[in-house]
């Protein structure tokens, strides 16, 4: 019960303090949007393209909102040692990282239906599947989380974080087939694709609102769980490593 | 305070390496329930690493720590239910207001939401910072942010509080109030573990004291014991026009038995053995050209047992500590 007490005031905090102040929310809404009008244009299919932009669109507003404002959020604590007072509260370090990085999942998955409502004008909804939509953008957005907790670990800037978090997120944008199928990849850069969580993310998404997925279902999110789990114990492993020396 | 006999933290064979560098060597020492415990070095002596070690965010290499019955080293997490920190740096979150950063540390301590706010209120009020508790952290000055962080150390009523220089880069004023505020939480009955650089703010607050010299303790007892050694002697100090050095030559010249230091271009400080005439040092400085405006009489003062015991400079190790960027040894 103590626990959750604490739990529930480091995600609120975090929330009132990071989350719901205006360029952050800047950060995460306009830079999608900017790609989504980018590859609009780009495509010259007019609304025709909607549907395969989507789960591109929803991919890269998640990945860009949680991986941006944890390891800058994390990175910002350490640096000014505000963080240590999480670490010296009497709750376990797995769950205070939980409720580090709830709020983080919460604002990734609040981004990704900001282009599905835009999406609402533009085409039909009506054959989307939410069944499996819904938990992929869940999925998606707790990988991306753990990814910005592993980068935020592993620097000790805040300009260190947003330079290696681009060192993962710009390839993503290209390797995950976000907006360019994997299959016409060269074919060494192909194993580097299925190496990155956001791969299986986005193939359940295009199977979810446009096409049949490329992997069976349980595959892609058996793996997205995989990649949650081995990147959030990778990040408490150095968490105690790095920071309780 | 009623010093219990029990001790409440126990440190057994304590040590800490940093690659070539031995920064703990195998440190033993306790501190008694309801004790004010000072813990003195000079910058980079193994302090904060000590501190850090008792506090569960440093790691042992070796030795035991017990805090209240509970292994520190192998269980943190129930020895910190146990225990307040108020770090060297006030590090609550700048864009909080004093309230909500108090209410929030209350909250990583599990407390309900109506007595941590009740608590919050009680201290801010007993820090002096009631009119400021709406203002954020941020905004707050070098005094009010110390007196703040010590607050937020102590929102859950720990028995054991570690203070890590509480009073290091605040105004006097400040720095005076925060003293009280220690003397008074330690009158409360609550157990404080303090490291300090100012030799004379230990010398007033604590009961015991543990000097630590490139990660030894090298003395631990109370600040009477240690006094003790002092007995007998006697300190004058001369304010002299100039040449403190060429005139210290030329008293032990004279006076084999006296000791002479220049503290300072126009200081010097003369300390022995048997009472110290003053009228044939005046009379030797003068005819030496070195005018005197002053000679005191002072008492032996715990910064002399330091020096005697350590070997170090209390005014280098004071200076060292206050340099932009100088910090612990953490």
């Amino acid at each position: 019960m103590k626990a959750w007490i604490a739990f529930w005031n480091i995600l609120a905090k975090d929330f009132r303090a990071y989350y719901l102040k205006p360029p952050n929310i800047s950060w995460g809404l306009i830079f999608p949007l900017a790609w989504t009008g980018m590859f609009f244009i780009r495509s010259g299919a007019g609304l025709d393209s909607v549907p395969a932009l989507l789960p591109g669109v929803i991919a890269v507003s998640v990945l860009f909102g949680t991986t941006s404002l944890l390891s800058v959020t994390v990175t910002f604590e350490k640096k000014g040692r505000s963080f240590e007072r999480l670490l010296l509260a009497p709750i376990p370090l797995e769950l205070l990282m939980v409720a580090k990085t709830g709020g983080a999942i919460l604002f990734g998955i609040a981004n990704a239906f900001v282009p599905v409502i835009f999406a609402a004008f533009l085409m039909d909804l009506s054959a989307v599947n939410w069944a499996t939509l819904v938990p992929a953008i869940v999925l998606i957005a707790i990988s991306s989380t753990f990814l910005g907790l592993f980068i935020a670990v592993s620097v000790s800037e805040v300009f260190e974080a947003q330079t290696f978090s681009n060192f993962f997120r710009f390839p993503m944008l290209f390797l995950c087939g976000l907006f360019f199928p994997i299959e016409p990849l060269p074919v060494w850069l192909r194993p580097l694709s299925y190496a990155l969580p956001l791969t299986y993310g986005a193939d359940v998404l295009h199977g979810s609102i446009h096409r049949s997925p490329h992997l069976p279902l349980p595959v892609d999110f058996g793996l997205l769980l995989a990649f949650c789990a081995v990147l959030f114990g990778l990040s408490l492993r150095n968490i105690r490593r790095k920071w309780i020396v | 305070m009623t010093i219990q006999d029990a001790s409440i933290i126990e440190v057994h064979g304590l040590a800490k390496r940093f690659g070539d560098v031995q920064a703990v060597a195998g440190i033993d020492f306790d501190v008694r329930e309801g004790e004010l415990f000072g813990f003195l070095g000079p910058n980079g002596a193994g302090k904060s690493t000590t501190i850090n070690m008792l506090i569960g965010l440093a790691r042992a290499d070796a030795g035991t720590i017990r805090i209240a019955g509970i292994d520190g080293s192998k269980n943190p997490k129930a020895a910190q239910h146990l225990m307040g920190v108020v770090p060297d740096e006030s590090n609550l979150y700048p864009e909080l207001t004093g309230f909500e950063n108090l209410s929030f540390c209350g909250a990583l301590y599990g407390m309900p939401k109506r007595d941590r706010e009740a608590r919050a209120k009680e201290l801010l009020d007993r820090f002096g910072l009631a009119k400021a508790a709406n203002r954020k952290f941020g905004g707050y000055s070098k005094g009010m942010k110390r007196k703040l962080t010590i607050a937020a150390g102590i929102i859950h009523a720990p028995p054991i509080l570690f203070m890590d220089e509480p009073t290091t880069g605040i105004d006097v004023a400040s720095a005076r109030q925060i003293r009280q505020l220690i003397a008074d939480l330690n009158t409360a009955g609550t157990t404080i573990f303090l490291t300090t650089h100012y030799i004379e703010e230990a010398q007033r607050l604590c009961g015991r004291i543990a000097f630590i010299v490139r990660g030894r303790i090298v003395r631990t007892d109370t600040v009477e014991e240690l006094m003790r050694r002092m007995d007998g002697r006697h300190v004058v100090r001369f304010a002299v026009s100039s040449g403190a050095a060429e005139v210290c030559e030329a008293i032990v010249a004279k006076w084999p038995n006296l000791h002479c230091q220049a503290v300072a271009e126009d200081h010097i400080r003369v300390e022995s053995s048997e009472p110290v005439r003053v009228g044939p040092l005046v009379r030797l400085l003068e005819d030496r050209g070195a005018e005197v405006s002053e000679a005191r009489k002072l008492r032996p003062s715990l910064e002399d047992v330091f020096v005697e015991i350590t070997g170090i400079e209390a005014g280098a190790m004071k200076q060292e500590k206050e340099q932009p960027g100088k910090g612990g040894g953490r």
